[in-house]
């Protein structure tokens, strides 16, 4: 019998996810439990040493978290993953078993704003630098890299901009320089783009967002590509060298093509303690079975709205990937051809009132910091997220006076363009 | 004989076919990968061999230790090669002198040899080369996917505890989509 390669919508339901071997429960259950006993002394070994698959503690493995590691691996077409408590956590977890005081990041410009924060302050005091590429300028990458750079950071669709990246040609430039290209898949997810077929080693999630898709859960995964050679440089100690905490155990030696995902959990997760809970693992799983179905509805709602505002007497600039008129258009056809996404920003006329106006009127769209959601979102970044921030940071960071982000949902498209309707007709001419 | 891939049924097959396991290149060192490997056998039932010049006549994990595969005193169901890719070639050959000859020649990962594995082959040996039979154990079992590890495999069926010297921690996923 050949082994037949299951389909994307199949692996979103059945990946990690065999009836539970105990009770034969269809759905994987929640283990709600921090520990789980040993058969013996030996085993209790063989489990700390590494030498057996298994569970000692939720910190470092649970088996709910296991079957929706399992299920992204699959669906992103990694050697295996890592569950975390949060989108930031994965982040913070990947870069530390890559990262050295004094290495660096060379990142692209247009990221989540948590994300620039993240990397530009809580990572210095790590010792970590972070150099800001061009996200539009593949060889504004290359001139930043020294023989301190341990990976590159993009998102492949970016939050909130719309910004897509050429995958390809940032990957070739990783590829040559021989660090770790790492992709930030939240705004895409694997049903639109999967970023380790354009030569991505790393993959990262906030599973918060679309995977778990209905705005109730915290989560995030590290997905190991299965492609980076750790030790052939000798930059990577974490993998490449023999590692006290197990002995001198030498991870890259001993695990191979998903030796990047142990290292994230015995290292990272084990020391750091970001680790998802059992339920929220359950439901962002539960999430996940339908995200073929959901994410076609999200994009597919988002450019019936995206070309609605375009043509609106309110609304200056809509910014979203999949109108052909969009700067972005050419690469949402090559990485993401199904659609564009469901996050994209417009410029109301009449700027910081007029956006005020807008969010304080709508009356189906949720006014909140999220995306993502089966319910549509709305935020006024410059009278919310970014209002610290002068007029020039604002602009410069994507968030101006007049700038709305827009997270559709998947309720009926009639309504979300009635409600938009109704809500920019309160803004005064 | 493609050794890009293999498929599930092939390495599966090997699994459940053997039982003695010839290690060449097993440590006596607990953080070295053939440690690991031995040991994981060995929980599994396998009657595993070591086979170490400069451990010989001692023992690792309680099996007596053998210098070279001709002095194991019994027949060998597979050999196991924890060498470089060049040493595995030399390997073969020990194996091919072997009277009864192994069912199968397995390279651990990171090991290729095509020239001996063509070798064997003519002898009518099954060759696996760049996996580990840990990883592949684990995987087929679904075991590994207790640590997020992508196995490959769906079922819908109920996995139960296989009788056996194999007692491989879940049932063989023979129900593939
Ligand atoms: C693209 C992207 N990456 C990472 C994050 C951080 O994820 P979390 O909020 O789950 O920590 C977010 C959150 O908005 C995001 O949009």
């Amino acid at each position: 019998m050949t082994d037949r390669i299951p389909g994307f919508s199949t692996l979103a339901i059945h990946a990690g996810a065999q009836p539970d071997p105990s009770t034969g429960a269809r759905v994987t259950p929640i283990y709600q439990t921090t520990a789980f006993v040993f058969d013996d002394v030996d085993h209790a070994a063989s489990l700390f040493g590494l030498q057996a698959f298994g569970n000692i503690y939720t910190r470092i493995t649970n088996p709910t978290t296991a079957a929706l590691e399992e299920r992204v691996a699959a669906l992103e077409g990694g050697t295996a993953a890592l569950a975390t408590a949060s989108g930031h956590a994965a982040q913070l977890l990947a870069f530390h078993a890559m990262m050295m005081p004094g290495d660096n990041i060379v990142a692209a410009n247009k990221l989540y704003g948590g994300s620039i924060n993240q990397l530009n302050h809580s990572f210095k005091s790590f010792g970590w630098e972070v150099r800001w590429a061009e996200a539009t300028d593949p060889d504004s990458f290359t001139a930043l890299i020294d023989d301190r750079t341990r990976a590159i950071f993009v998102e492949s669709l970016a939050n909130p901009g719309g910004v897509l990246v050429d995958l390809d040609a940032i990957a070739a430039i990783a590829r040559s320089k021989g660090i770790p290209f790492v992709v930030d898949n939240t705004l895409a997810t694997p049903y639109l783009c999967r970023p380790i077929e354009h030569g991505a080693d790393i993959v990262l999630h906030s599973l918060t967002k679309f995977m778990g898709g209905h705005g109730n859960s915290m989560g995030g995964v590290i997905v190991d590509g299965g492609t980076f050679d750790w030790s052939a440089s000798g930059n990577y100690p974490m993998l490449s060298k023999p590692r006290p905490e197990y002995n001198g155990m030498v991870l890259h030696e001993t695990f191979g093509n998903f030796a990047f995902a142990i290292a994230c959990r015995v290292l990272g997760l084990r020391d750091l303690g970001p680790a998802i809970s059992p339920m929220n693992s359950f439901l962002i799983m539960t999430g996940i079975e339908t995200l073929p179905l959901r994410m076609q509805r999200h994009c597919d709602n988002a450019l019936k709205v995206a070309e609605h505002l375009k043509s609106h007497d309110k609304v200056d600039w809509v910014s979203y990937a999949g109108l052909e008129s969009d700067p972005y258009y050419g690469l949402h056809r090559k990485y993401m051809p199904k659609g564009a996404g469901s996050v994209f920003t417009f410029g109301v006329k009449g700027g910081y009132d007029a956006g005020v106006a807008l969010v304080s009127n709508v009356q189906l769209f949720s006014h909140l910091a999220n995306i993502g959601d089966t319910r549509s979102l709305i935020i006024h970044p410059a009278s919310t997220t970014h209002r610290q921030l002068t007029d020039e940071q604002k602009t410069a960071a994507g968030a101006g006076p007049d700038v709305v982000r827009l997270s559709i949902g998947l309720e009926d498209v009639e309504d979300l363009i009635a409600d938009l309707d109704q809500a920019l007709a309160t803004i005064e001419a | 004989m493609n050794h890009d891939s293999y498929q599930d049924a092939y390495i599966r097959g090997i699994l459940d076919e053997v039982k003695t396991i010839a290690m060449i290149g097993a440590s006596a060192n607990s953080v070295r990968p053939s440690y690991f490997v031995l040991k994981y056998l060995l929980a599994k039932g396998y009657d595993v061999i070591p086979i170490n010049p400069g451990q010989a006549g001692k023992e690792i994990l309680g099996q007596p230790v053998y210098g070279k595969l001709a002095d194991v005193p019994r027949p060998i169901d597979m050999v196991d090669v924890f060498r470089n890719s060049e040493a595995a070639g030399a390997v073969v050959d020990e194996a091919l002198a072997l009277s009864p000859l192994p069912k199968v020649i397995w390279l651990q990962l990171g090991i290729r040899n095509d020239e001996a594995a063509a070798r064997a082959e003519a002898a009518g040996i099954k060759v696996v080369m760049n996996r580990c039979p840990k990883i592949e154990y684990g995987r087929l079992s679904g075991e590994i996917g207790w640590t997020g590890v992508n196995s490959r495999t769906i079922s819908s069926k109920r996995p139960v505890l296989q009788k056996g010297f194999q007692h491989r921690g879940l049932r063989d996923l023979k129900e593939k989509i």
